[in-house]
């Protein structure tokens, strides 16, 4: 398991590499210019090159390639052509709500969805099923922002239950995370629910036909034992993959959602640095993306261990 | 590494500050002490244009940084709602022959570090700002010497009479010139200063700032006001609140939704179609401070066929109408005015002499007769469109309507603003990365005189996008420095408008206004191009 553990590690370092080439490569050949974005409309042409020399943009691609790899391999980011704040720290900020973001909402997805999907799995062709199956359809085809607008208009305006929007860091006061939190949590959670809730159906369908279930039901085994000891333990591998796929999409930024609810995220700050050709924030955000996914596979792939002891590294 | 591992520190802070937070939080809601503590600040949350990611007002003519610009720093001189030069940081006398101004400094001047402001900080700031501001470089060129002979004392010294010289350095846009410490000021007008030290009436709070997300000002308790009622930028900045927090909202429905829930107490700019939603509010003020708004233009490429043509150039302004330009673009009359004057209506260099086709709703077939004269081959006119800024989508449609209308082969290219900001510096083919005919808007203070606006410069390669040598222009401009009366200068303005609507140099399209929203909390906000928070209160 442990040299496993290395490979999938080690294996993590040619894949870095190419991100890096390809990213820098594709945004330099990518229309655009910081400068333009630094000086503003009135800059004469001469302005605007003479930034482009202070920021280094003039300087051929294979120095600042070589700049930027040795400012990696020492573990800095490098500092933001706009507002010449350090890479490292403006993902520090914006990292968190983030993470917090995707963490309930993931929490809240399994906490509704798995029993969803084994009720729909349990009840199959009955109401329960019919149903979730409904809820799933819906949760799918509403486009996020539209769920996000409805329930501010419920809870924030209409209720007065709930802030409109911002975000507060858990250290500020629980309350004061969590009444913020919960509603863009809620509007992402509706599509990772219906997701959630169909895998853990399809899977759960499939393992209830097996013969163990049949022989664990004919010995007088509870139902809910058979249910979620039995039956939703083997079916736990692919509702795994889907979770953790959700979580790494979730890290990724939710754009959308931290616009409607103005989440200072990650989604944000990768849109706004593309918007502005902010390389240095771009690179950062994108390395550090694919590291992540990576990561979170390996979990993932872990996992499958804890569930099934049949799967070895 | 280091950076890593300050991330790691931030996590593990982090969590430890959730616990600590969820035990103080309890044991602050059980004394009460949390409210008490907010009953007594006076915080403003507003919500600005756009994000603060630039934070040198010197470097970047971006309002926002100018906006910030004037929270914390000052200026030496400032135009009041009349457009007249007002001393702000400093008197001045002026020499009976014009060549030498004196300025001297008020008492009580001191930057957010405790240090006083002195002249040699005014001088450093000044020469900075010469070399980035195109007002400021007309000046320099004709500067003997810029000097501080004591600590309250600038003297500056021209080799030839410059009488648009206190309007120049009172200008409230593009570039004002705020006055920093030497230390700063002293360093390259092409790198953006990373010390934020101002002496203005609000100090920026460095550990809460968030790069396009949110910026802390706090109420700077060594500000001493200057005596008298605000007025524009002049006059008395009493400031009377303790905070003012500027946020970021990418989504204007939410800003919407968070001032009608009390969330925020102003929005700078409200989308014309969401106003309906707050007019409704008794607790929302919706109203326009700033009567002078944006001028919507368009500007050809005098470098590359077709537009190289003067008259091409005469046919494709007479095609324009800037009534259906603005109903698209703004929609409410309420909020647009019609105007064919290139320094704005309102300003008092305003003349709309040659603008009676704009402003009359086009001639087409004017422009097809206009056409057919200059030999027009149907060389395409490449027409950039950004698409991902809400302000400038609808005029490239609309003209390129009217322009096909005329006869033009219009060939409307859709990207987003960095790709045609990129593109715009080209001066290729159009055929091989180049353009023809672009876009843009400019608040009306940044173009109401010939000394900034930047459209009239006809130095070629020199002036701005589209490059035209017009060597007319640049003797009328020099004309216009001599102008030593209002009524001179007024009388060269109108001989520029005439020229530049002959010459086409650019298309005025109009103006529009946009409207501000504010909590009925606020009280005390003043009539301004840009918006300011002295002299504004809030009450609970």
């Amino acid at each position: 398991m442990l040299g496993y553990i290395i490979r999938r590690i080690l294996a993590v370092i040619p894949v870095m590499v190419i991100v890096a080439v390809f990213v820098f490569l594709l945004l330099r050949l990518t229309p655009g210019d910081p400068a333009a974005i630094i000086a503003g409309d009135m800059a004469t042409p001469a302005q605007l090159e003479r930034i482009r020399t202070s920021l280094g943009l003039n300087d051929p691609l294979h120095v600042q390639f070589i700049t930027w790899v040795g400012l990696l391999l020492q573990g800095e980011l490098g500092t933001s052509l706009i507002s010449n704040t350090p890479v490292t720290s403006m993902i520090g900020q914006r990292i968190w709500p983030t993470f917090n973001i995707a963490v309930l909402t993931i929490v809240l997805s399994v906490l509704i969805a798995v029993p969803m999907g084994v009720l729909a799995a349990w009840r199959h062709r009955t109401w329960a099923d019919y149903a979730v199956m409904a809820f799933s359809v819906l949760g799918f085809s509403i486009p996020v922002f539209v769920i996000g607008y409805i329930f501010i208009q419920v809870f924030s305006l209409e209720l007065r239950w709930l802030p409109v929007q911002g975000y507060k860091a858990p250290s500020e006061g629980l309350w004061a995370f969590l009444s913020r939190a919960i509603l863009p949590c809620l509007t992402l959670a509706t599509i990772y629910v219906a997701l959630i809730a169909r895998m853990t159906r399809a899977s759960m369908l499939e393992v209830l036909g097996e013969d163990y279930i049949r022989t664990a039901r004919a010995k007088g085994v509870a139902e809910q034992i058979v249910l979620f000891r039995h039956a939703l333990r083997n079916a736990a591998v692919p509702i795994m993959t889907i979770i953790g796929t959700g979580f790494a999409l979730l890290i990724g930024g939710v754009v959308v959602t931290e616009s409607v609810f103005n989440i200072p995220g990650i989604g944000r700050l990768t849109v706004d640095a593309v918007l502005a050709r902010d390389y240095p924030v771009i690179q950062a955000m994108i390395l550090l993306t694919s590291a992540l996914y990576v990561f979170i596979n390996l979990v993932i792939d872990l996992s499958y261990t804890f569930f099934d002891p049949r799967i070895r590294y | 590494m280091l950076r890593i591992r300050e991330t790691l520190n931030q996590f593990r802070g982090h969590t430890r500050g959730a616990v600590t937070g969820i035990m103080a939080a309890a044991l602050l809601a059980g004394t009460g002490m949390a409210t008490q503590a907010l009953a007594q600040e006076k915080t403003i949350t507003a919500v600005m244009h756009s994000g603060l990611r630039v934070l040198d007002p010197i470097i970047t003519t971006a309002h926002i940084s100018r906006n910030h610009g004037y929270m914390i720093y000052d200026v030496l001189v400032a135009v009041d709602e009349n457009f007249e030069p007002q001393p702000q940081m400093a008197d001045w006398t002026i020499s009976d022959d014009n060549l030498t101004y004196t300025f001297t400094l008020r008492d009580g001047l001191k930057f957010h570090d405790g240090e006083p402001v002195t002249a040699a900080d005014a001088v450093a700031s000044l020469q900075r700002w010469g070399k980035r501001d195109s007002g400021g470089q007309l000046i320099f060129d004709v500067t003997e010497s810029l000097e501080a002979t004591d600590d309250k004392t600038i003297v500056w010294t021209l080799k030839e009479p410059f009488p648009a010289l206190l309007d120049t350095v009172g200008k409230q846009s593009a570039l004002p010139p705020f006055i920093m410490p030497e230390r700063v000021a002293s360093g390259s007008a092409d790198e953006a200063v990373t010390d934020y030290t101002g002496s203005g009436p609000f100090i920026f709070v460095e550990e809460e700032y968030q790069p396009g997300v949110s910026v802390t000002y706090r109420k700077n308790e060594d500000y001493v006001p200057r005596e008298g009622a605000p007025s524009w930028m002049a006059g008395g900045k009493e400031v009377k609140v303790d905070t003012v927090r500027w946020v970021t909202m990418p989504d204007a429905q939410t800003a919407i939704n968070a001032l009608l829930s009390g969330e925020i107490d102003y929005i700078e700019q409200v989308q014309i179609d969401l106003l309906p939603l707050l007019e409704a509010s008794e607790d929302v003020v919706v109203e326009t401070r700033d009567d002078l708004g944006y001028q919507t233009i368009g500007r050809m490429n005098f470098k590359h066929p077709p537009f190289d043509n003067q008259k091409i150039r005469q046919a494709a302004q007479m095609a324009l109408s800037q009534e259906d330009v603005l109903a698209t673009l703004i929609g409410n009359p309420q909020y647009y005015k019609v105007c064919g004057a290139i320094f704005g209506c309102g300003t008092p260099l305003a003349d709309e002499t040659g603008s009676e086709t704009l402003t009359s709703g086009g001639d087409i077939e004017g422009a097809k007769k206009l056409l057919e004269e200059a030999g027009y081959d149907n060389t395409p006119v490449v027409l950039m469109q950004p698409t991902d800024v809400v302000s400038l989508t609808a005029q490239p449609v609309v003209a390129a309507q009217a322009l096909r209308q005329a006869g033009f082969n219009v060939d409307m290219q859709a990207m987003d603003w960095q790709t045609l900001v990129t593109r715009r510096a080209s001066q290729a083919k159009p055929s091989e990365g180049g353009w023809n005919l672009f876009f843009t808007n400019w608040m009306v203070p940044e173009i109401n005189s010939p000394l900034i606006s930047p459209m009239l410069n006809g130095r070629g390669d020199d002036a701005w996008f589209g490059w035209p040598e017009d060597q007319k222009i640049e003797d009328l401009r020099a004309e216009f420095i001599k102008a030593d009366t209002p009524e001179k200068q007024k009388e060269v303005a109108s001989r520029i408008q005439a020229h530049n609507m002959e010459n086409v140099l650019y298309i005025p399209l109009g103006q529009y206004i946009m409207p501000q929203a504010r909590s009925t909390k606020l009280t005390g906000m003043i009539a301004s191009p840009v918006p300011v928070f002295w002299n504004v209160d809030k009450v609970e």
